[in-house]
C-alpha cells in the first residue's frame, strides 16, 4: 500500500489448464455425462443468419507435431459485424439466435478441431477505422502457461485485410499470412482450414491483447 | 455525471504471470512461441464477450459430491468452496461463468488418459459450474482432491488443486488457472507453481481455511478470491470505436 491509501489489485495469475482440460470444459469428450446443456463447436442455430463456413485445421509443436490435448475457443461478431455482449456499443440489433462463441477440443487421435460457424461481418476499429471480418481464438493446453490468443482472418477477403488496422500493426509483414485462413470447398460446404503453429518456422503470430 | 463510458482492460502485467517458456515445466519447452506476443489496441473484439444465463444450467452444477453420484456418495473430504470475483479496481464481476474441474480423493482423474494407480470412485465426476452473482459472490461443494504423481521429473507430485476457467464481460479478461489448499507441503515444490514469478502471486492461488464456516458434522470451507483484468474509464476522447 502506498501512501495515498490506493491499491489495487493484481490480476489472479494464470496457469496451464493440463492435460484433463476436459473434465471440466468440454466433460463428454472425456466420457463424463454430469450436464444436461453441454457447451459444443457449434454456433450455428436454424435460425442464425449469414453465410454458413467450417473452421478447422490442427496445431502444431515445435517438432511440427499435432497437440492432441488442446482445447479452443473462439469468438466471433454475427452476420453484420455485430456482437452478442451487453459491451458492444455500436446501437444496432444483433442476432438474436447467435452466442458468438463456441469450445471444442482436438481429436484425440488425429489433432483436427473444427467449428460450424457463420462468417462474421466487418466490425468497427479503433478511431473510425474498420476491421477485417476476423475471429478471435484462443488456445489452452498442457504446456501452455498462458492461453495463447490469435486471429483468424479470410483468404477472400485481400481487400478488407489489407486496410484491418490490426494485421497492419504487425511490424513483419511476412508473419500477417499466419493469420489468414484459406478458403477450400467439400461437397457445397464452405472450409477455412487455419493451421496453428506454436513454434519455429511459421510461427503464428500471437496476441497480447 | 452522466453515463460511465468504458473504456479499453488495463495492460496484462506479464510479470505477474508465468512466462510461455518455462525451462522446468517441460511441457512447456515445445509448447511456447519463440516470438514475443504482438500487443494490440483493443477493439470492439477484446471488450465483449458472450453472454450466458442461469437458466442453463442444471440444479446440481455446482455441486461435485451429488452431481455424478450414482449408488451413494463418494468418497474423500467434504469441502464448501466459496469466494468472490473482483476486476483489479475492486469492482464486482457479476454473471461470469466458473468452470471447475479436479481429481477426486486419490488423486486419480475421470479421464481416458489417466492412468495412475489411485482408484477410481464411481460416484464422483469432477467437473462443476456456476455463475457469479450481483456482487461477484460464487460457492461450490465438493471432495477435496487428492495430489497425484505425473512425468515430469520421475518423482515429480502435484499438490492437491482444483482448475478453474472464467468467462466474464471482455474476452481480454479470459482466465484459466489453478488454486491450492493452505498447508499443503507440496506447493513448495511443484515447478508448475514455480513458473510464476513472484512469491505474492503464487500465495493468490492458494485457498484458506475459513473456519467460521465450517458446518458442523458437514463440511469444512475453504475462501478463495479471483481477480480479472478491469477496464477505466473514458471521460475525454472515446477511440475505442
Amino acid at each position: 500500500m502506498n501512501h495515498w491509501n490506493f491499491q489495487e489489485l493484481h490480476e489472479t495469475p494464470s496457469q496451464t489448464g493440463g492435460p484433463y482440460v476436459h473434465i471440466g470444459l468440454l466433460p463428454q469428450q472425456a466420457n463424463i455425462e454430469v450436464f444436461e446443456n453441454n457447451f459444443n463447436n457449434q454456433l450455428v442455430q436454424e435460425k442464425t443468419l449469414g453465410e454458413r463456413i467450417r473452421l478447422e485445421g490442427q496445431v502444431f509443436d515445435g517438432l511440427g507435431l499435432p497437440l492432441r490435448d488442446v482445447l479452443i475457443e473462439i469468438w466471433q461478431a454475427d452476420a453484420n459485424g455485430v456482437y452478442p455482449s451487453a459491451a458492444d456499443i455500436q446501437g444496432k440489433a444483433v442476432d438474436p439466435n447467435f452466442l458468438g462463441w463456441g469450445r471444442t477440443g482436438a481429436d484425440f487421435e488425429t489433432g483436427f478441431w473444427s467449428f460450424n460457424t457463420i462468417k462474421p461481418g466487418a466490425v468497427p476499429g479503433r478511431k473510425g477505422t474498420t476491421q477485417a471480418p476476423h475471429i478471435a481464438l484462443i488456445i489452452f493446453a498442457r504446456g501452455i502457461n498462458i492461453g495463447l490468443n490469435t486471429r483468424v482472418y479470410f483468404e477472400d477477403e485481400a481487400e478488407a485485410n489489407a486496410q484491418d488496422p490490426v494485421l497492419k500493426g504487425i511490424e513483419w509483414a511476412p508473419r500477417r499470412q499466419t493469420l489468414i485462413a484459406k478458403r477450400e470447398e467439400h461437397d457445397g460446404e464452405v472450409v477455412y482450414r487455419f493451421d496453428i503453429r506454436v513454434q519455429g518456422e511459421d510461427e503464428t503470430v500471437f496476441l497480447d491483447i | 455525471m452522466s453515463q460511465l463510458i468504458l473504456g479499453a482492460y488495463a495492460q496484462r502485467n506479464t510479470n505477474d504471470h508465468p512466462p510461455a517458456y518455462a525451462p522446468g515445466y517441460k511441457t512447456s519447452v515445445l509448447r511456447s512461441p519463440k516470438n514475443a506476443l504482438i500487443s494490440i489496441a483493443e477493439t470492439l473484439t477484446e471488450v465483449t464477450s458472450p453472454q450466458f444465463s442461469a437458466e442453463q444450467f442444471g440444479p446440481k452444477d455446482n455441486d461435485l459430491i451429488l452431481n455424478y453420484a450414482k449408488e451413494g456418495l463418494p468418497i474423500g473430504e467434504r469441502i464448501i468452496v466459496h469466494g468472490y470475483v473482483r476486476d483489479q479496481f475492486g469492482r464486482p464481476v457479476k454473471n461470469a461463468l466458473l468452470e471447475v474441474w479436479q481429481a477426486n480423493a486419490s488423486g486419480r482423474y475421470r479421464h481416458p488418459n489417466d492412468q495412475f494407480i489411485g482408484a477410481m470412485d464411481p460416484n464422483f465426476g469432477g467437473c462443476g459450474r456456476m455463475m457469479t452473482d450481483a456482487n461477484g459472490y460464487f460457492v461450490f461443494r465438493t471432495i477435496k482432491p487428492g495430489p497425484y504423481p505425473w512425468r515430469n521429473r520421475i518423482n515429480e507430485w502435484r499438490p492437491a488443486h482444483i482448475h478453474f476457467s472464467l468467462l466474464a464481460d471482455g474476452w481480454a479478461q479470459r482466465l484459466i488457472s489453478q488454486f491450492y489448499f493452505e498447508g499443503d507441503t507440496l506447493i513448495d515444490s511443484c515447478p508448475i507453481i514455480k513458473t510464476i514469478p513472484s512469491e505474492e502471486q503464487r500465495r493468490a492461488l492458494i485457498a484458506l481455511e475459513d473456519k467460521s464456516n465450517f458446518i458442523e458434522a458437514d463440511s469444512r470451507c475453504y475462501r478463495f478470491d479471483i481477480t480479472l483484468r478491469g477496464r477505466r474509464a473514458t471521460y475525454f476522447e472515446n477511440d475505442l470505436t
